[in-house]
């Protein structure tokens, strides 16, 4: 073993181990080392306190009494829309219609990441296949939903189950085309190795295709995640059958011309969605982080 | 034997003589002028035969695009002779490619393990061949590493090791090393060297460098440029196991520098 030695490729794992665990943790990190906590997170609040303070000129200054009741109310009316929910109504009324539509939301992407991977997977044993299907995901992504939204109706109803529908529909695309790109990328060399040993599809699909697509797949994930929160808050506002949800409440909202509870219902729904599109970016991250480096 | 003739794949054109099975040698490869023409008609190949016995390590060396690795592609069945038998036992042969060809997903261990385990080795016993061969590269302690924590050298150990696990009789290198820096290349070299004394396999080993292929061999082929043939054949005659400072002796010169005139007489 004294040419091991040699070989100063190779330290003892005691030694090599600091250096790799700091290596991996400075990886984590996406903004450069040496970057304090405050520059990263002082502008984004300079901005936040920059948009709030054009709010307050502009519902102060441009608009009137009548304008702060009907257009735009001040910031601070917002945030207690949150709680005294009025319109005859219970107070925490848009908490309850956020969680209506979150349940919406991932119902309808639960659906979209099996029947998307699902078709991935089909799309990847044959070319034929994926031939035959692609131009229709295709179709799918690129008519607007809102054309589809009277077809839903008519066809399966105006309540709860179109909400989901939508969602499905809008967070399929994503999360076919991205699956699909990870499948294919698994190195030439490791398809070599699997036909050398004479492996089935089954087997190179379940030890090599799936796991090599694992970030391209929640990539998908994540972007359908966003998309199927949209698909919840246009769903709710056209499918009015049903537990009240924040589609429903931005249609009411609108309708009464309550801007306070309507801004306020807006924020929500974004917040929905950035908690979506982060979570399963985490999620991602977290089941690759041993060998997969974002970009 | 005769099972082992019977678990022999021969590779050969339609119509050629079947009665030549029997010169299989048990552990070895057979190539019996073969050649290959890839469908765009590009002639790779051409009339090439020798054979591999068991204790033997044959290196092919040539200039690039020579069509020496579409020579291991053949043996192992990645690809199809256009003429001629190649002659071999496939059910285990242990292949190593010009990259590590690690999944990055998995440890060393488990990378070790893959093979075995496409093979429905029960675990424990996978297990225990894998923590041997990991021993065998000098991995031992690194069980736990992801590809991507590891040098270029140690990942080619990890494909080494895994390469190892089923202990095929037969091992096909594809220019393993020549991605690596010089120093690590050598030792890689003497590991090779020394799993080849420890595991007695027929070793046929592809490269472009003339030092590795006098330094490795008991025979070394010299092929031309494409259409790949051999144009010399050199026996080395050192013993094994070889010294590091083999490399400096003077008939190890000497042999290097007749094999460099015969691969400049090939680059043509």
């Amino acid at each position: 073993m004294t040419d091991l030695q040699r070989d100063q490729q190779i330290s003892p794992p005691s030694q090599a181990a600091p250096v790799l665990l700091g290596g991996a943790a400075a990886h984590k990190r996406s903004s450069p080392a040496g970057r304090s906590l405050a520059t990263r997170v002082l502008p984004p609040i300079g901005v936040f306190i920059a948009f709030v303070g054009f709010w307050y000129l502009y519902a102060g200054v441009v608009l009137d009494e009548n304008g702060r009741k009907t257009a735009l109310p001040y910031p601070h009316k917002v945030v207690t829309s949150f709680y005294d929910g009025k319109i005859g109504e219970q107070p925490g009324d848009l908490i309850e219609a956020t969680r209506v539509s979150a349940v919406v939301a991932l119902a309808g992407l639960a659906i979209a990441i099996v029947i998307g991977v699902t078709v991935a997977v089909l799309m990847s044993q044959a070319k034929w296949i994926e031939d035959s299907l692609y131009p229709y995901a295709v179709f799918l992504q690129t008519v607007p939903v809102l054309a589809l939204v009277p077809l839903i109706g008519l066809l399966i109803g105006f309540g709860f189950p179109a909400r989901i529908l939508v969602c499905v529909i809008i967070s399929l695309f994503p999360i076919i085309t991205n699956t699909l790109f990870g499948l294919k990328s698994a190195e030439k060399g490791l398809h070599e190795l699997f036909t050398l040993h004479n492996q089935s599809r089954f087997t190179r699909l379940i030890k090599l295709q799936l796991p090599a697509s694992l970030p391209a797949m929640f990539t998908g994930f994540q972007i359908s995640a966003g998309l199927s929160v949209i698909g919840a808050i246009v769903g709710g506002f056209f499918f009015q059958r049903g537990p009240r949800d924040l589609g429903n409440r931005i249609q009411l909202y609108s309708a009464r011309l309550s801007p306070g509870e309507l801004v306020a219902a807006i924020f929500l729904s974004a917040m929905l969605g950035v908690v979506f599109f982060q979570f399963f970016g985490w999620l991602g991250q977290r089941l690759t982080r041993n060998w997969h480096q974002p970009a | 034997m005769g099972e082992v003739i019977d678990l022999t794949i021969v590779d050969s054109e339609p119509g050629s003589n079947a009665a030549s099975r029997a010169q299989v040698p048990a552990g070895g490869v057979v190539f019996d002028g073969v050649g290959k023409i890839f469908p765009d008609g590009t002639e790779a190949l051409q009339d090439i035969s020798f054979t591999v016995q068991p204790g033997e390590f044959v290196t092919v060396v040539g200039p690039s695009g020579c069509g020496k690795s579409t020579l291991l592609r053949l043996a192992s069945g990645l690809d199809h002779v256009t003429s001629g038998e190649c002659r071999l036992d496939r059910s285990n042969i242990g292949y190593v490619f010009q990259d590590a060809t690690l999944l990055p997903w998995r440890n060393v261990q488990d990378n070790v393990e893959l093979i075995a385990e496409l093979h429905n080795v029960a675990k424990a016993d996978r297990h225990d061949r894998a923590s041997a061969a990991i021993q065998k590269v000098g991995l031992a302690g690194f069980e736990r590493h992801f590809p991507r924590q590891l040098s270029g050298g140690m990942r080619m150990r990890v494909s080494l090791a895994r390469s190892l696990v089923m202990s095929p009789p037969i091992f096909l290198f594809d220019e393993p090393f020549g991605a690596l820096d010089e120093i690590t290349r050598e030792i890689m070299n003497e590991e090779a060297l020394r799993l080849f004394a420890s595991e007695q396999f027929a070793g046929l080993f592809i490269t472009h460098s003339i030092s590795e292929a006098v330094f490795m061999s008991t025979k070394v082929h010299v092929m031309s440029s494409r259409p790949g043939r051999i144009v010399a054949t050199y026996d080395i005659p050192f013993d094994y196991p070889r010294h590091p400072d083999l490399r400096f002796d003077p008939e190890f010169a000497r042999l290097s520098g007749e094999l460099s005139h015969a691969l400049r007489g090939a680059h043509t």
